[in-house]
């Protein structure tokens, strides 16, 4: 059985089933609850659970991201949803100093079941404020996991387990998935510690995560037409990485090219290369290539957005450029 | 640079309006709390503590008062210069001088030292050593206890340097806001580590910026514990009360460095002495043995019980032992779901 629907309103549907299945979850944000929220994504809820579990905030993303924390510490199961990942900088102080280090810090007298939900990435024509991939970042940071859903089935059904989570998590919505529709198998279980193998390959692994996803599966087929079998990973869980699906594919197909809308240096790609260059050098045919974004801040212009950003083109370059 | 002067206020006078138990159970934890500093010092000097040691000699009337005003239930957020907060909450000062050693016997392991006291057990949330940090920290806690129907308040220490920051006004309007229970406690020591007061606020009457939020705003002599327990206690059962949170400014003095790294170049020495002068326990001392509540030889109990306390949680830190390295990622995150 599977039904359709919009990574929208499947990520609204995980919502409301975690609001309608424990009292303890409530969402806290800009625009979350009169407005519809800014993606629409929490649309409606605010009429079915009201302001105080649908929580409009100040844009006072530092104060609401730490009371989130303060409110997972004091018994609840707060979802706080920062608008963009840029606008996440202002609360890093509150995750980097607060959330991730409480549980090591006190001794592991405490634990923050904290859900923290945010947009990332470009291809609106928003900008550099509005259109980075920092992701990457936070995966560097120890005491938190880090999510990014890029199907429907993930939309679908990463929160339930990110919110049994006994500690922080970060779910990153790219923005260019909110109007993607898909299938949803059912019924569906995932998990948030496993990649995934979303096309099975054996000439090249093409490893990737969220808004990038459905470009390297096209790039797949289109080198499928040119002979070359990749095998594409969805990465699903940007910390900690599941090295064991990367290391299985990347020793079937001895080469890998890794996809991520972050910037190329001290990148997540950049993590994952190293990696696979301690775990399996010697089952390598050729070096590990990556496909990131341009080291700019993301431009407006529509030609010069495309042109900083991974692109179907370029992964199919980089795959055969392993081919010699 | 503009000329700084701060003139300590008169020495506080007047009658202790509280029974002879509670009246002496203030002064000792006082004199527990200054004991087990100036011993804290010494074993920096000694080298048996280190990294950043910041000491609350001169302010204890401050966390005394206040936290005598709550209960055991409600919620402590304190700073980085806390070992009074963990104290008088409860917290074992043989665990407190062991997370100082950083032994696997203190409170937190030996993860955090002297700036990062946590107690589960009293509901102390630390421990913060980012400026402003646990204000936020705080109003979420209010807001579990306000949705969850609970009747705790939330205590939230900071220094008057916080107020500079973004979190400080974020979080006051939020609490304001949502009418959280939250006890916003400003230890206003005037300086910022080393900057006055007057040197980095533009508006230095800091119940002004709380009063902008809509909230009650109260300023008491934070040298006078009589006059900090009582303002604390009329903030507390207004917060209970759940009309929203108060703030509370207890002005106050640092009599040593803001750490021990610090030379102290940026006040006179004739300003430290003078406010030693106002000193919370000598003074408090005096007007309790003018009442007749006290005598020379109690209070030379009271101190000598609060030594022989500090000699205990040294001996406990002694015999501590160092949290095998191998136990090095414990607790980064849960047991079953490392990251």
């Amino acid at each position: 059985m599977s039904r359709t629907l919009t990574y929208r309103d499947a990520l609204r549907e995980a919502l409301r089933e975690a609001l309608v299945g424990d009292s303890r979850v409530f969402l806290m944000g800009e625009d979350v609850g009169r407005y519809g929220g800014t993606y629409a994504v929490s649309k409606g809820l605010l009429e079915e659970f009201g302001p105080e579990r649908i929580r409009d905030t100040p844009l006072s993303e530092l104060a609401f991201t730490g009371a989130g924390i303060g409110a997972a510490l004091g018994g609840l199961r707060p979802i706080v949803e920062v608008m963009t990942v840029n606008f996440s900088l202002l609360a890093l102080d509150q995750i980097v100093n607060t959330a991730a280090a409480y549980r090591h810090m006190s001794g592991g007298q405490f634990s923050i079941p904290l859900v923290i939900r945010m947009a990332t990435g470009a291809g609106r024509q928003v900008a550099a404020q509005h259109s980075h991939s920092l992701e990457g970042w936070y995966a560097g940071i120890p005491g938190i996991k880090v999510l990014a859903p890029a199907s429907i089935e993930d939309a679908r059904h990463m929160l339930a387990p990110a919110l049994a989570d006994p500690d922080p998590v970060l779910i990153f919505e790219h923005v260019g998935l909110y109007n993607m529709e898909g299938e949803l198998p059912e019924p569906c279980v995932v998990d948030i510690r496993s990649a995934k193998v979303r096309r099975e390959g054996k000439d090249a692994t093409i490893v990737t995560y969220g808004g990038s996803l459905a470009k390297a599966l096209q790039a797949a087929e289109s080198l499928a037409a040119q002979g070359i079998a990749a095998e594409v990973i969805d990465l699903r869980v940007l910390r900690p990485l599941d090295d064991a699906t990367i290391m299985a594919s990347v020793r079937k197909c001895r080469r890998a090219v890794i996809v991520d809308e972050g910037w190329r240096s001290v990148s997540l790609a950049a993590e994952v290369a190293a990696r696979i260059v301690e775990q399996a050098f010697y089952e390598l045919d050729a070096p590990v290539a990556r496909v990131c974004s341009a080291e700019v801040p993301i431009p407006y212009a529509k030609h010069m957005e495309e042109a900083a950003l991974p692109q179907v083109d370029k992964i199919v370059t980089a795959v055969k450029g392993l081919f010699g | 640079m503009i000329a700084v002067e701060h003139p300590a206020p008169p020495p506080p006078t007047g009658p202790v309006p509280y029974e002879r138990p509670f009246a002496l159970e203030l002064l000792a934890d006082m004199l527990r709390i200054r004991r087990l500093e100036e011993r804290a010092a010494e074993l920096y000097g000694a080298g048996k503590i280190r990294g950043f040691l910041h000491l609350y000699v001169g302010e204890e009337a401050v966390g005394v008062g206040v936290l005598h005003a709550l209960t055991p239930e409600d919620n402590v957020v304190a700073t980085y210069r806390e070992h009074g907060h963990a104290l008088v909450r409860g917290m074992n000062m043989g665990a407190l001088m062991a997370e100082m050693y950083g032994k696997q016997e203190g409170c937190a392991r030996g993860r955090g030292g002297s700036m990062h006291l946590f107690d589960r057990a009293t509901r102390l949330f630390g421990g913060n050593a980012i400026v402003g940090g646990g204000l936020p920290l705080a109003v979420g806690l209010a807001l579990a206890e306000k949705m969850l129907s609970g009747r705790r308040v939330t205590a939230c220490f900071f220094g008057d340097g916080a107020v500079a920051e973004g979190a400080f006004h974020e979080s006051m309007n939020l609490a304001a806001l949502w009418k959280l229970p939250v006890l916003f406690c400003c230890e206003n020591n005037l300086y910022a580590m080393g900057t006055a007061l007057e040197r980095y606020e533009s508006q230095t009457n800091l119940c002004i910026k709380a009063a902008s939020y809509g909230m009650p705003a109260v300023s008491a002599d934070g040298m006078d514990i009589v006059a900090v327990h009582e303002a604390a206690k009329a903030a507390v059962a207004r917060v209970r009360a759940g009309d929203g949170p108060v703030f509370l400014e207890l002005r106050t003095y640092r009599f040593r460095a803001h750490s021990m790294y610090d030379a102290e170049l940026y006040r006179e020495k004739a300003e430290v002495e003078e406010w030693k002068t106002r000193g919370p326990i000598h003074t408090y001392t005096a007007r309790l043995k003018s009442e007749g509540k006290l005598t020379e030889e109690q209070f030379l109990a009271l101190d000598a019980a609060a030594n022989a306390e500090v000699v205990e949680a040294v001996a406990f830190a002694e015999a501590g032992t160092w949290e095998p390295v191998g136990d090095l990622l414990r607790d980064v995150c849960a047991a079953e779901n490392p990251s």
